[in-house]
């Protein structure tokens, strides 16, 4: 492959697949808030 | 429940997803389809290679993840299927509910076909049946297309048996309901998926001529960005892209348990979308890299996209590749699983629908609505016909169903309605990333430019020509007709009455949340 050509797969990987990982963390340290939830099944099922 | 006796007073409580992880899990197997692995890789090619990541980034970010965000705030704050919680949102905003819901109608139709001739192939793929004409076997062969576009029932029956099968498995899935179908087949599906895509696009990247590939498609064409239809491509590939604007996230959404991290569980959904389809860029470039020095040509020459690149192109490359028969497995089964994943959400907003306007349990609804639309994609698609008939829907669907849809949803929605400061209260109420002001200018003023943009451009090609020389009055009566046709079948909806037992007219479980967020708001 030319160097321009890996520069921007790598930009690109590191962009997509980095701002992936943010979310995943962001979503990591804000755990779901269970105790607030109805848990319950749907009667029909 | 606290008593059998109580299901007329009482509507049965409102499905939801167990967890935020099974909700975005299906989220990503709606989003994540046909057109990642297809659509991208031809449009960043195309528009720029390298370069497109600029265009494509800000597309993402300024348009496709504020309306997603749109459509996530009105179903989960609206807590209903699109055309109930648009009329719960304002009651003149209901037919664009209608409209979604029959564009999905239009979709779920002809994708299904799709994903059945990727089943075919999975299993040609064995054999290699197509043999050295892979163009031939697949219009001629196996689809046995007409010479003429035209309406007939000339019935293809390697089509039509796969697609009952493919229709079976959805409507068990769709049956089961929320949490024991939807979320239970994603959860299978699209780990699967992924798996199987990451070792197709391992062994792309094996195969001789794979770095020629990548260099087409990574190689930045910087002039392409003083191109506007470049821009244009990224929007427009952002919209489809994300499964927004129809109905469908307002729909998933719906099923959200109340206190939920609505805009951090987006970003994850909108990320892993894109993250896939780098990935499909990737695989697939370096397969027809492949190709490519096999035929002792250019990648230029052997670029391809849609049904070419699926059904012409890639098996041409199993043909040749050493492991071709694996390498064909894990294609089109991909195919297939990104597809069922994607169909399955596109049904769940007529499903959806139709169980609220008419208050019927979920069994019955899922049975004869998935039922008609099978019914309606078995009659039309598997013919020496369909072709051309899916050609076309796709096509007019996509402009002046989706695109329309969005650009009119948003318009009237933010300046006719003003619901967006509402809307930015609730998403900001309960997630981690807010939707403030930026975000309200890119939903009011971004967004439906691109929009206009596009459909203008959409226009202006369906009119100076008839869509692909088909026959006027075919592309009449099954684009133009077809699309205009939801618009008006939209507004009669509307006004049939909602059912007594519907929702719209008794949801205690909708009325104290009502209540609940006002006591909060007086705190």
């Amino acid at each position: 492959m030319t160097p321009i050509a890996i520069t921007m797969m790598i930009i690109a990987i590191l962009t997509v697949w980095g701002g992936l990982a943010v979310a995943l963390l962001n979503l990591k340290r804000h755990p779901e808030d269970e105790g607030a939830l109805p848990e319950e099944h749907a009667p029909e099922l | 429940m606290s008593s059998p006796s109580s299901s007329s007073a009482e509507p049965v409580k409102r499905e939801t997803f167990s967890t935020r992880r099974l909700f975005i899990l299906s989220a990503i197997g709606s989003a994540v389809g046909l057109g990642n692995i297809w659509r991208f890789p031809y449009i960043a090619y195309d528009n720029g290679g390298g370069a497109f990541l600029i265009p494509y980034l800000v597309a993402l970010l300024t348009a496709g993840i504020p309306l997603l965000f749109l459509d996530y705030a009105v179903g989960h704050k609206f807590r209903g299927s699109a055309p109930l919680a648009y009329r719960r949102l304002h009651r003149a905003a209901e037919p664009l509910g209608w409209w979604q819901v029959l564009v999905c109608f239009v979709i779920a139709a002809y994708y299904a076909v799709i994903v059945a001739w990727s089943l075919m192939y999975t299993i040609f793929s064995f054999t290699e049946a197509w043999g050295d004409d892979a163009e031939g076997y697949f219009f001629g062969t196996f689809l046995k297309v007409s010479e003429a576009p035209g309406v007939g029932f000339n019935y293809v029956p390697s089509v039509f048996f796969p697609l009952l099968l493919i229709w079976t498995v959805v409507i068990i899935i769709m049956v089961a309901g929320i949490r024991k179908g939807i979320s239970r087949a994603n959860s299978i599906l699209l780990p699967l998926l992924m798996v199987m895509f990451l070792l197709l696009v391992v062994q792309s990247l094996f195969l001789p001529g794979a770095a020629e590939g990548l260099n087409a498609f990574f190689t930045p064409d910087w002039a392409a960005l003083a191109d506007p239809s470049v821009w244009a491509a990224a929007y427009g590939h952002i919209f489809f892209s994300l499964s927004v604007g129809y109905g469908i996230m307002v729909t998933y959404s719906s099923y959200l348990k109340r206190r939920t991290d609505l805009t951090g569980s987006g970003m994850v959904v909108a990320f892993s979308n894109s993250g896939f389809e780098i990935l499909a860029g990737i695989g697939v470039f370096a397969a027809l890299g492949f190709m490519a020095q096999a035929a002792g040509a250019g990648v230029n020459d052997v670029v391809t996209q849609g049904i070419g690149l699926a059904f012409v192109a890639f098996p041409t490359i199993v043909s040749q590749a050493p492991l071709g028969a694996l390498m064909g497995v894990l294609f089109f089964g991909s195919l297939v699983f990104a597809g069922v994943t994607s169909l399955i959400s596109v049904l769940e907003v007529i499903v959806a629908a139709v169980q609220d306007k008419l208050g019927w349990g979920r069994v019955r609804t899922s049975l004869v609505v998935s039922g008609l639309v099978a019914a309606v994609s078995l009659a039309l698609f598997p013919t020496a016909t369909g072709l051309y008939l899916l050609d076309t829907s796709d096509a007019f669907v996509n402009s002046f169903g989706i695109t329309l849809g969005a650009l009119v949803t948003v318009v009237v929605l933010a300046w006719f309605l003003r619901k967006l400061p509402l809307l930015s209260a609730h998403l900001n109420r309960t997630s981690t990333i807010k939707m403030r002001g930026a975000w309200m200018v890119l939903v009011a003023g971004v967004v439906p430019l691109a929009l206009i943009y596009l459909v203008f451009n959409e226009f202006i090609s369906k009119i100076s020509a008839t869509y692909e020389g088909y026959p006027e009055w075919f592309v009449g009566l099954f684009g133009w007709g077809m699309a205009g046709g939801l618009v008006v079948l939209a507004l009669v909806l509307t006004f049939i009455p909602w059912s007594r037992k519907s929702k719209a007219h008794h949801d205690p479980e909708y009325q104290s949340m009502i209540d609940e967020d006002e006591a909060e708001a007086a705190r």
